[in-house]
């Protein structure tokens, strides 16, 4: 969990240009930090090149937070 | 200026008559070019006369998942694409009253739900290097119009508003569409009007004749290159003067 969250954290912050910091689990990236729905479904492609997974659209539309990705990832991904 | 080299493109419909130049303008200005049509042979021979920097990629674009597929195939042969010219495109005509639904639904399926996903397919690749020119061959039908072409018109004018609508979304990554609107252009296609029909249109162009597939191909030359970055969501009107708007 530990090791998916740093990973998350540091696309969040190279992606969005945020300060670490902000990048906490209840940070919503529309909200808190300052994507657009464009950056959003970059974010999940980045995720899923990261992660070597596939994460469906309706998947996707759930991710709304840092910590939803971290928790959709930590399921669906193998170790 | 207008330099290409080093660039991969994807030419759709390049057996046809604006298809082929528009390959041969983007490899003489460099690029590596990948050719798809559904005449292989065409396509063979195309790429024999081109010599190096070619790829053969045949496609069917009426079959959907064969599209999906082109993207795929595209961007592992080439590396990359950083040009996407979606020229292929197709006519039925008939009068309205009397249009068939396989006869819309045909020209639909290839002038316009192609463009749909082979773009899909490689903007991925464009967003992430944050570059990219996707060019798109509407018509002066689908501007002004043109009786027996309900279907084709219809395919070429939903071009100009898909490529507005994805240049907006878009153009912050560095990726510009835009569309280029041929007039009357001798080819195949044209070629297909009667004398009569071929008179009464050049007397309609300032220009007074028809153009040539070159006269599209440099105008796709200048959307694909580093020059062209801040010109998107662009029709550029190539028909001798015979609209203007």
């Amino acid at each position: 969990m530990s090791d998916i969250s740093e990973r998350v954290k540091k696309i969040v912050v190279e992606h969005l240009g945020v300060e670490a910091d902000k990048v906490t689990e209840n940070a919503s990236f529309i909200d808190d930090l300052g994507a657009d729905s464009l950056d959003t479904v970059e974010l999940v492609m980045a995720f899923e090149e990261e992660f070597g997974c596939e994460i469906p659209d309706d998947a996707a539309e759930t991710i709304l937070t840092v910590g939803d990705a971290i928790k959709f990832l930590d399921k669906n991904t193998a170790a | 200026m207008f330099d290409l080299k080093g660039k991969n493109a994807l030419v759709t419909g390049a057996t046809g008559g604006i298809g082929g130049a528009i390959a041969r303008a983007l490899h003489g200005q460099g690029a590596t070019v990948a050719i798809s049509g559904t005449n292989a042979d065409k396509l063979e021979a195309l790429s024999s006369e081109l010599g190096e920097r070619v790829f053969v990629l045949p496609c069917d674009l009426r079959d959907r998942p064969a599209v999906a597929q082109l993207a795929d195939t595209a961007e592992k042969t080439l590396g990359q694409v950083d040009i996407l010219v979606n020229n292929a495109g197709i006519t039925h005509d008939n009068l309205f009253m009397r249009m068939k639904d396989e006869e819309w639904d045909d020209v639909i399926a290839v002038n316009l739900t192609s463009v749909f996903t082979l773009t899909r397919g490689i903007l991925r690749g464009m967003m992430r290097r944050r570059a990219g020119r996707i060019v798109n061959i509407s018509s002066i039908s689908g501007v002004f119009g043109n009786p027996g072409q309900g279907n084709y018109a219809a395919s070429k004018a939903g071009l100009v508003g898909m490529t507005k609508s994805l240049a907006r979304e878009v153009a912050s990554r560095g990726i510009t569409a835009n569309c280029i609107s041929p007039g009357f252009i001798s080819t195949p296609m044209t070629d297909a009007l009667t004398e009569k029909q071929t008179e009464a249109i050049a007397a309609a162009i300032p220009a007074q004749s028809f153009g040539k597939p070159e006269d599209i191909a440099a105008a796709v030359v200048f959307f694909s290159s580093d020059e062209a970055s801040y010109v998107t969501g662009e029709t550029m009107h190539v028909n001798g003067g015979m609209i203007m708007v």
